[in-house]
């Protein structure tokens, strides 16, 4: 072996090709089989693309690195499931770019925080978590109330999301100004944007009383009531396989 | 024992210079400017993350927007990892390549490149952090346009390097060599696909990445731990691999041990990134593969530590009054406990406890700051009074003085690290007699203020340790210079 080896140790070009292919090697059988979306992801009833809205939220998320402190990604484990609720599917995370499970909890998970807390909740809290929650060590987010979200390229993350696989159609993106102020207007008629993302998106007062034109903090809050709320876990089928196999309509679970 | 000595060293051992063309003019000046943003950015990157331990126990230190938590801890990590740490790694590499090639630079302007270059794409990183431009992928936030730019970078310093190995006078490639070379080629492959993504438009900042959800969080910790893998310890390796040596003045301990630590410790590493994923959405073969190969890790790793360790028999006493192989050593030694504990948090059983928690952030800073900063202060102290022309650094008392507080700091940290993450994970799954939760998770956060102040010390430590060298480099430089050079000694060139 140590003559053999010789040859690679005067060859730089030889070196190079040989530890390419030596780390190569792991990260093709992990990471190709995951392309295989069947095994990977079970199909799930009611996971849909985020709203233009809630997206706006998401990429404050993003950009003020809420994922840094708050994971989501609920593991099967007794505690988390009693402390969080139902464990995270992979289906959940679907439409996410980037994914955003998290590494830590020096908060806690916020995978199903979506509905636990009132929207004027949110809104305190964000702007000032210890007036909500004394111990808390989140720093204060009250500077999103007092800028607008930023509406005028949605059309264009629209458009890159399609590109890499999120299914929003000509009609979300047309619509998408629309859909950002019909969802901060309760009392406006509602029924495109429920057409496009359906029922359960109901258009409400996130916290700046200001209808029609949201601010950061409402995106955020948007985006925050949603998690967690798309799946409806009393008809989720987790032996979806098993009885697809035989014979139980529960494939009908596909989207 | 000849046999296992690396052949390249029988090979030079004879009486140089009859033999050889006269010796090359080392391309010296590159190295200086990379050591130099190397210490710049040590203290930068230390003293933002003692801003931000301070954030966690005293959250007034949060300024918002810029300074919140959120943002500043990227650019913690980036600023230790990719700029102090690579700044220390090019100066390194691009130091042992011409040493154990006995040639100058492929190109000097390449590398003249390569180091302004790098400095914008730091600049262009962290400045987007601050502002809130990200891609919220740990290790990997820089935005489109500047991962772009640095993939130019990147394939600069992959070419200089690897033509100067062509150019190289030495038969045998250097074994530093091979685990700076498998660092440089390797973090390309990992850039490249993890930071595929679409910009929402030319003219934006914002992009979104080609992969998502569970593909996206696979491909991030495949890229994530390899980063720790590759840049964070094949670099550094190579970095091992030819200043212990050096300093000790001894070859290296077993050649065979280095071809065995090379191929597998390269070979297994890729395989280990779903360990940051266990009990998560991903597909549970995937786990399970990541968890094997992360134990299987354990072995390599330690090969490395005892070829480096082993590497000072005969010259052992060396160790009582050199602080620059006390730290290098100590390296070692948080090297081999960091490579235990990183297997151990893998199994799944344990992981379930750990992951979340701030034991993970203790193991982390374990290696960071007991391998990856002790075996560069180690190679640092060699290199200046080297590249400056002194005859050795300008106080060893202070070398001592700042082994001592910066060790004490790691330990500071990392203990209280470790309690708090296992407390984090007892708190959360303990259940009182009724089959309750028995805390709420505000509970569990009070409960680490205690932790979060103590760490916070073992980094002021670590960053006090810093400054203390700093200002011991910067009297080195202005020490008079020697006539001798160093360089042309013939009896140093032992390791090569």
């Amino acid at each position: 072996m140590l003559e053999s080896h010789k040859k690679l140790e005067r060859n730089s070009m030889l070196l190079l090709i040989f530890a390419v292919i030596a780390v190569s090697v792991g990260g093709i059988v992990e990471i190709v089989p995951l392309f295989n979306m069947q095994t990977t992801i079970e199909p799930v009833k009611g996971v849909r693309p985020l709203t233009p809205l809630e997206l706006i939220g998401q990429d404050i998320y993003v950009r003020e690195g809420c994922n840094v402190c708050h994971s989501q990604q609920i593991r099967p484990l007794r505690d988390e499931v009693q402390r969080y609720g139902h464990y995270s599917l992979a289906a959940e995370s679907m439409y996410d770019h980037p994914f955003v499970w998290g590494s830590e909890r020096t908060g806690p998970d916020l995978a199903r925080v979506g509905g636990k807390y009132s929207n004027t909740w949110h809104l305190e809290h964000l702007s000032d978590p210890r007036s909500v929650v004394p111990e808390s060590i989140m720093p204060r987010y009250d500077f999103l109330n007092k800028r607008g979200a930023r509406t005028w390229d949605v059309a264009d993350k629209m458009r890159a999301l399609r590109v890499v696989g999120v299914p929003y159609t000509d009609d979300d993106i047309i619509n998408a100004k629309q859909d950002i102020q019909s969802q901060t207007m309760p009392d406006e008629d509602a029924s495109d944007l429920q057409k496009r993302y359906g029922e359960k998106v109901v258009p409400q007062d996130y916290g700046s009383h200001d209808p029609g034109s949201p601010t950061e903090m409402d995106a955020l809050v948007a985006y925050l009531q949603q998690l967690g709320t798309q799946v409806d876990f009393t008809t989720y089928d987790p032996d979806y396989e098993l009885h697809a196999t035989t014979g139980t309509p529960a494939e009908k679970g596909k989207k | 024992m000849q046999t296992l000595q690396p052949q390249m060293d029988t090979a030079s051992a004879v009486p140089a210079p009859p033999l050889r063309s006269p010796m090359p003019r080392y391309d010296e000046e590159i190295i200086k400017y990379f050591t130099i943003a190397s210490m710049f950015w040590t203290i930068a990157g230390f003293a933002v993350g003692l801003l931000i331990a301070l954030q966690l126990a005293f959250p007034a230190f949060n300024l918002e927007p810029y300074l919140n938590f959120g943002r500043l801890r990227p650019l913690h990590t980036s600023a230790v990892i990719f700029a102090f740490g690579g700044n220390i790694l090019f100066a390194t590499s691009y130091h042992v390549v011409q040493r154990t090639c006995h040639t100058k630079l492929y190109s000097v302007k390449m590398a003249w490149f390569h180091f302004w270059g790098y400095q914008a794409f730091i600049l262009m990183a962290g400045l987007g952090y601050l502002f809130g431009v990200t891609q919220g992928k740990e290790y990997a936030e820089p935005e489109w346009y500047a991962d772009l730019w640095l993939t130019v970078v990147w394939v600069v310093y992959l070419i200089n390097f690897l033509m100067t190995l062509t150019m190289r006078k030495e038969k045998h490639i250097y074994v530093a060599n091979w685990f700076f070379l498998s660092f440089i080629v390797t973090i390309a492959i990992l850039h490249l696909v993890n930071g595929l993504s679409i910009p929402i438009s030319p003219f934006s900042t914002k992009s979104y990445t080609v992969w998502a959800g569970v593909q996206s969080a696979l491909i991030q910790w495949w890229y994530g731990h390899n980063a720790v893998g590759f840049f964070l310890t094949a670099g550094f390796l190579g970095m091992m691999y030819y200043y212990i040596p050096k300093q000790a003045d001894r070859p290296v301990y077993s050649y065979r041990l280095s071809i065995i630590h090379f191929w597998s410790l390269i070979f297994i590493y890729i395989w280990a990134g779903p360990h940051h994923l266990l009990y998560t959405s991903l597909p549970d073969w995937a786990q399970t593969l990541g968890m094997t190969f992360s134990i299987m890790l354990w072995m390599p790793s330690w090969g490395g530590m005892i070829n480096g360790m082993m590497t000072l028999s005969g010259a052992w006493h060396k160790l009582r009054d050199d602080p620059i192989l006390q730290f290098m050593i100590i390296a070692l030694s948080f090297y081999g406990m960091s490579t235990f504990e990183g297997p151990l948090m893998s199994i799944k059983t344990v992981n379930s406890l750990s992951h979340y928690t701030n034991w993970t952030v203790g193991h982390v800073h374990a290696g960071a700051l007991g391998w990856v900063a002790y075996i560069s202060f180690g190679a640092i102290y060699y290199l200046v009074p080297h590249l400056w022309k002194k005859a050795g650094m300008y106080s060893t008392k202070l070398i001592s003085l700042h082994l001592w507080i910066s060790t004490v700091g790691i330990v500071v940290y990392i203990t209280s690290m470790w309690v708090a993450g296992i407390m984090q994970g007892l708190m959360w799954r303990a259940y009182d007699k009724m089959g309750f939760l028995t805390y709420s998770f505000v509970e569990v956060v009070q409960a680490m203020h205690p932790y979060y102040i103590i760490r916070a010390i073992g980094g002021a430590l670590f960053l006090v340790g810093a400054l203390i060298m700093v200002y011991n480099l910067w009297r080195t430089i202005k020490m008079p210079t020697i006539a001798h050079d160093r360089a042309a000694d013939p009896a140093l060139v032992a390791a090569e």
